[in-house]
């Protein structure tokens, strides 16, 4: 599967003004050094507790460094200068993180901003005359007029008229869509622009609420609340940090009774190298980092929870047209009846399709050309267009020959109606193309009937390969399609699904979300119709295509802009990436105090107790330069793991017990080797400087 | 021979662990199952005595129940104490208890600990250690057992939590009584008194008059390790001829006391209808038992140089404060054993273990899941098994689910929390006796092993061990305050939190397992599981085990 990085290359269609994933604009950078600044107000802070500590001990160590007899016994006041300013390089460190991961969203916020605009819309008031008025005064309810160049000035569905959009502001696609009313179509979004026609509009959003608001908000992390299992490893964190407070602050009294006196900045040390300053320094940022990689995927989540949830995914409900197949039948074959040739069944299936601007008619013809048939010349011929009535289409020759293709039975009716006879292999042949799960065409010149064609519902390249990769990630796929359960279970074997609903209405979407549901099961899906609304709804993740009706929008907890419903798949990966980067680096960064320890305590004991040097298992030089070693890896681990954070640690589906073992031998073994080696590194520096 | 002997006992338990471990999964089926025909007479009428209707209980009734039934047993413990002389059975004219020390010997009975600032033979009369001592002996590794049992249906998603007293008694009638009785007679059969006269007067060879003490000793002695009590009816505790005169009555209770915390993985895996996770959850704890017993061993054969230097063979080993009955093997078994199952029994003094022998039954009871007590250290071992998949869990990409409930900021605030209160409970007063005057003057060896004695106190009283490093005075207001709240929060605490978690467990829907699903019962989550209590652990004690028992090693030689 793309990896969510690899697909952003892949997929040009991007916000305006965003930039790739890899690169950060200088002046994103220069920001974000800003901000890691102003962050440093502890009232902001005290949001993250365990960078508070730190803070903390910041400001201790800054007074010792100040008044180095404070605490009442004398200390080293370049030491503790030392130790102050590591601390205030960790802080930085990890504000400059989390900054830098707010400004990525931001900068697309702004963008996003620049279409938002205030517009002078035109108020229909009911006598019919139009009112010009300023978009933030339109209320729901309201009915505006839109025409060609103006700029929809809010939320609203079509009421009446048929316009093209350019709705290239949100979606980044520049080819106009067009929108009328009734149907799922109807729904048109405030800030996009009428390219050409009329449309009247009922506004649906109040000012604010619209979902060009609630997208910047989105994006600009504005509301981000902490997630459930944020919010639940911050507990841990927390807890964590309470217990090295309380191990540090009884090592004193503890301490003295053997005559080990501790300098407090020594002490302040030991208690930041233990604290999972890592993890905690980069956590908001994998958060926002996360949400940010499904931006740029041009899918807009509701909540960090949305994202999290796709994570859990078991169960992923997928409508067959247009998502697994192109939805449209392709010609895949012809097949002559009554003894007439497949040149000549070839030949009368162009001819009929001539005229034929639907995807099936055209499939027919390039099915014709590569049997190497000349085509006909389109000249002074007539199209004969389907019409539900006649379930047939064809052309009209000038010399009065009429070729017909339709339903089998439509084309049966006329050609009795002109006295032809049906042939006899005609009825068996098209019953073996239905069971198959194909469509027979049958076309007749005249009154003889040649042959069928044999339409089939193509299944989109590749999508075998993911659903393959799916059951890897233990993912179970559902096919919910309208066709006949033979039709359903050829398509669903050629695409490989693991299950699928034939004849599926709307609410049987809803009745298997809510079966899924049942078991225990998170249901992902993704809709467009305001039919698919309840079901969106229901799923834990439901993601609507931007094409779709304002209804499936709200109901959604995701939005693709590039209206591609096979997208939930990444997205899935995306909820995987985000959780496990955050799991390895909670991992990495406890698996880390087990060599801070063994260069703190001997170097904190060896004074008291010269015994201790047995423990300095990494032959650290001085006890300060140990502490001091410790500390510094303690702070430049951050700044080295934050495109680790941003970028989230590389998933390739394979089973959990598979991928446990990988991500524990990295992140878990690799926790705690990275740190010996790397004290040691800065030691010998820090020896070598000194 | 040493290993021979000692594979031959952790073989027998193991080989006995099994099967008991399925017989308590049926004891406590919330469906009735065959043992319902024998036991359920006796059952019958104890619960139409008692007016028990069994009905299940939701978490809070359940902690309630707990909480109360406890308190009374508590108020009547204390009672006796400060009474006793006034009492019957007390043949030997023992006088009452005073306040704090009964507030302590209530306490310490109470929450399973047993930690004695008093010696048995001088402080307790016969009634006091039937009423009190093997009273509570019983009803708290029940209370343990059924708290245990409420938490593996909680997580385990049965249909409800159970019903505290029916538990309750199920732990005796068809678990603790039968076994002690069987138990008592293999130790009576070994030499050990089970009598209500008083002590004999012996004439010396210097024509002194020697009280050697006695009393109802076998019938104390089963359910002391049984139930991972572990207070001795003497006060030197299991060294003692009468409590357990020969190698034979040293395996029996060394087996006696690890059965239950042994079987207890086992009953899990048949609960839970996860065999598998049960079996790992076996193989992690005896992978740290074996690690530490074998510390223990290794430092104390290797013996004490110091002692080496002061011309004091260390060929066999450090025997200082050893029974030449037990030797080397039989005595760090006992002691890895007895701190490992959170029991407390000694049958060597463990003030007197090397420095780093010594650590060892410090750190089994500072992790207090290497089998742990009766009940809470299954508890403990899954609320560790809780924290590792939260933490290694998240690397799956899935949010973290344990037996197929996902894991949320609540479960993970009342772990967190009640994974604090150990340190914090250790350490805060260790900090504080070893500060003060009140505390340190009880210490009778200053330096690094003073802190050791200290430490050692604490932990034994915080994972309700019970046992003592002894060489510390300990029967002061100071010491006898501290250590019995140190061991009601190390109890309660964790029960109540752990109950909340069950039941927020048991509510959740299960998630049904994928290939995606993070395995709990493979070699890989061992692994976690193990690195995370360790980490975990050393973390948080590394720091003072450097100060004491560590800077006290490598000072030694």
């Amino acid at each position: 599967m793309d990896t969510s990085n690899k697909a952003v290359i892949e997929n040009p269609v991007m916000l305006p003004g965003t930039e790739p994933a890899s690169g950060q604009r200088p002046s994103t950078i220069k920001k974000a050094i800003v901000e890691a600044f102003i962050k440093l107000n502890p009232a902001v802070m005290i949001k993250n507790p365990v960078m508070f500590t730190v803070e903390a001990g910041f400001f201790i160590t800054l007074i010792l460094t100040v008044f180095p007899g404070i605490f009442g016994e004398p200390s080293d006041r370049i030491y503790n200068g030392a130790v102050s300013m590591i601390l205030l390089v960790t802080i930085l460190f990890a504000n400059f993180a989390e900054a830098l991961a707010e400004g990525r969203g931001r900068a697309q916020a702004e963008s996003l901003k620049k279409s938002k605009r205030d517009v002078e819309a035109k108020l229909l008031v009911k006598d019919g005359s139009i009112v010009p008025v300023f978009s933030p005064e339109l209320r729901k309810g309201d009915i505006v007029l839109a025409e060609a160049n103006d700029i929809i000035p809010g939320d609203g569905e079509v009421i009446e008229g048929v316009a093209s959009v350019d709705e290239s502001a949100i979606t980044g696609e520049s080819a106009p869509v067009i929108k009328e009313a009734g149907g799922d179509f109807c729904s048109v979004t405030g800030g996009t622009r009428v390219a050409s026609d009329w449309i009247k509009i009922r506004i649906t959003a109040e000012p604010g609420e619209s979902f060009l608001d609630r997208m910047i908000s989105m994006v600009e992390g504005a509301k981000r609340k902490k997630t459930p299992n944020e919010i639940a490893l911050n507990t841990l964190l927390i807890s964590l940090t309470l217990i090295f407070i309380v191990v540090c602050a009884t090592l004193v009294p503890i301490g003295s009774y053997v005559d080990v006196h501790i300098p407090v900045s020594t002490l302040i040390a030991l208690l930041v190298c233990l604290i999972p300053t890592t993890i905690g320094g980069l956590l908001s940022a994998i958060g926002i980092a996360g949400m940010d990689r499904v931006t740029k995927f041009n899918v807009i989540a509701m909540s960090g929870k949305a994202v999290e949830a796709a994570g859990d995914i078991n169960t992923l409900i997928l409508d067959k047209t247009g998502t697994i197949t192109y939805g449209n039948r392709m010609a895949s074959e012809f097949i002559p009846c009554g003894g007439y040739s497949i040149g000549e069944l070839s030949e009368a299936a162009a001819e009929s399709s001539l005229h034929d601007e639907t995807p099936e008619g055209k499939s027919i013809i390039g099915l014709s050309k590569k049997l190497g048939e000349r085509l006909p010349t389109v000249k002074n011929s007539i199209g004969i267009e389907f019409k539900a009535e006649t379930r047939m289409s064809g052309t009209d020759f000038p010399d009065g020959r009429a070729v017909r293709k339709g339903a089998v039975d439509a084309v049966r009716r006329y050609v009795e109606s002109f006295g032809g006879t049906i042939p006899g292999d005609m009825d068996k042949l098209a019953e073996g193309i239905a069971r198959e799960g194909g469509t027979p065409l049958a076309v007749a010149d005249g009154n003889k009937i040649l042959g069928l064609v044999y339409l089939k519902d193509t299944v989109k390249p590749g999508m075998k390969e993911r659903f393959a990769e799916l059951r890897k990630m233990g993912i179970k796929t559902i096919m919910c399609t309208g066709d006949n359960p033979l039709t359903a279970a050829t398509i669903a074997r050629e695409a490989g699904v693991d299950d699928y609903i034939p004849e599926a209405r709307p609410e049987d979407k809803l009745e298997l979300i809510r079966r899924e549901q049942g078991e225990g099961k998170l249901v992902a899906m993704s809709g467009d119709g305001t039919n698919d609304a309840p079901a969106l709804a229901q799923a834990d993740v439901g993601v609507a295509m931007n094409s779709g009706t304002a209804a499936a929008k709200e109901a959604a907890n995701m939005v693709d802009l590039d209206s591609d419903p096979t997208k939930i798949i990444e997205v899935i990966a995306i909820g995987k990436q985000l959780l496990m980067t955050r799991g390895a680096l909670t991992t990495f960064s406890i698996a880390n105090d087990i060599a801070k320890y063994f260069a703190i305590i001997p170097a904190m004991l060896l004074l008291a107790i010269p015994e201790m040097e047995s423990l300095n298992l990494m032959g650290l030089e001085t006890p300060e330069s140990a502490i001091l070693s410790a500390l510094i890896f303690n702070a430049v681990i951050i700044p080295i793991l934050i495109p680790l954070a941003m970028k989230g640690i590389e998933y390739v589906p394979m089973s959990a017990t598979k991928l446990l073992r990988k991500n524990l031998l990295i992140y878990g073994l690799g926790g705690v080797v990275v740190p010996f080696a790397g004290i040691k590194l800065i030691d010998l520096a820090l020896a070598f400087v000194l | 021979m040493d290993l021979l002997q000692t594979g031959i006992v952790l073989l027998m338990v193991v080989t006995l662990a099994v099967p008991m471990g399925k017989y308590i999964a049926a004891v406590f089926s919330l469906e009735s199952t065959k043992l319902d025909k024998g036991f359920g007479k006796i059952e019958g009428i104890i619960f139409r005595l008692g007016g028990i209707a069994g009905d299940s209980m939701t978490w809070k009734q359940y902690a309630k129940a707990v909480i109360i039934s406890n308190f009374v047993m508590f108020g009547a413990g204390y009672l006796i104490l400060r009474l006793q002389t006034f009492l019957p059975l007390n043949p030997n004219e023992i006088g009452n208890m005073d306040p704090l020390l009964s507030f302590n010997t209530a306490a310490s009975f109470l929450t399973n600990t047993n930690l004695q600032h008093y010696s048995g033979e001088s402080g307790l009369t016969y009634l006091s250690q039937m009423m009190v001592i093997m009273f509570l002996m019983f009803t708290t590794p029940a209370t343990g057992l059924a708290v245990c049992m409420a938490f593996i249906r909680g997580l385990t998603g049965k249909e409800s939590l159970g019903n505290f007293y029916v538990d309750l008694v199920r732990a005796h009638t068809r678990i603790l009584l039968p076994l002690s009785f069987l138990v008592s007679m293999l130790l009576v059969s070994q030499g050990v008194p089970q009598t209500l006269s008083p002590n004999v007067e012996a004439m010396t060879q210097e024509g002194n008059v020697q009280q050697i003490a006695r009393g109802p000793v076998a019938a104390l002695e089963s359910i002391k390790h049984l139930g991972t009590n572990g207070g001795g009816f003497f006060g030197v505790n299991s060294s003692h001829p009468f409590e357990n005169p020969t190698p034979l009555s040293n395996v029996i209770e060394i087996l006696s006391m690890f059965l239950l915390p042994a079987s207890l993985p086992f009953a899990f895996g048949s609960m839970s209808g996860r065999k598998k996770t049960g079996r790992m959850l076996f193989g992690a704890m005896a992978i740290m038992f074996l690690g530490f017993l074998s510390v223990a061993y290794i430092s104390e054969t290797y013996g004490n140089m110091a002692l080496q230097e002061a011309g004091l063979s260390q060929e066999e080993g450090n025997m200082e404060g050893k029974e030449v009955r037990f030797g080397i093997a039989q005595s760090t078994l006992f002691t890895a054993v007895t701190t490992a199952a959170t029991t407390g029994t000694v049958n060597n003094m463990h003030d007197t273990l090397t420095p780093l022998g010594g650590m060892v039954p410090v750190a089994q009871m500072m992790l207090n899941c290497v089998f742990g007590g009766d009940g809470v250290g299954l508890i403990n071992i899954l609320m560790y098994g809780i924290l590792a998949v939260f933490i290694a869990g998240l690397m799956v990409g899935r949010t973290p689910e344990f037996l197929g409930r996902k894991i949320e900021a609540g479960e993970m605030k009342l772990i967190a929390i009640t994974i604090l209160i150990h340190p914090l409970i250790i350490l805060v007063p260790s900090a504080i006796a070893l500060a003060t005057g009140m505390g340190s003057a009880a210490v009778s060896n200053p330096g690094y092993h003073g802190i050791s004695q200290v430490l050692y106190e604490f932990t034994s009283s915080a994972a309700n061990n019970g046992s003592g490093f002894e060489g510390l005075g300990d029967n002061t207001p100071f010491w006898n305050i501290s250590t019995g709240l140190v061991m009601l929060f190390g109890r309660y605490f964790s029960i109540i939190a752990m109950l909340a978690v069950g039941a927020s467990m048991m509510v959740k829907k299960p998630v049904p397992e994928t290939i995606g699903t993070f395995k709990t019962d493979n070699s890989t989550y061992m692994a976690i599981l193990l690195g995370t209590v360790l980490v975990v652990g050393a973390l948080t004690f590394f720091p003072v085990l450097a100060l004491g028992p560590v800077a006290d090693a490598l000072t030694l030689r």
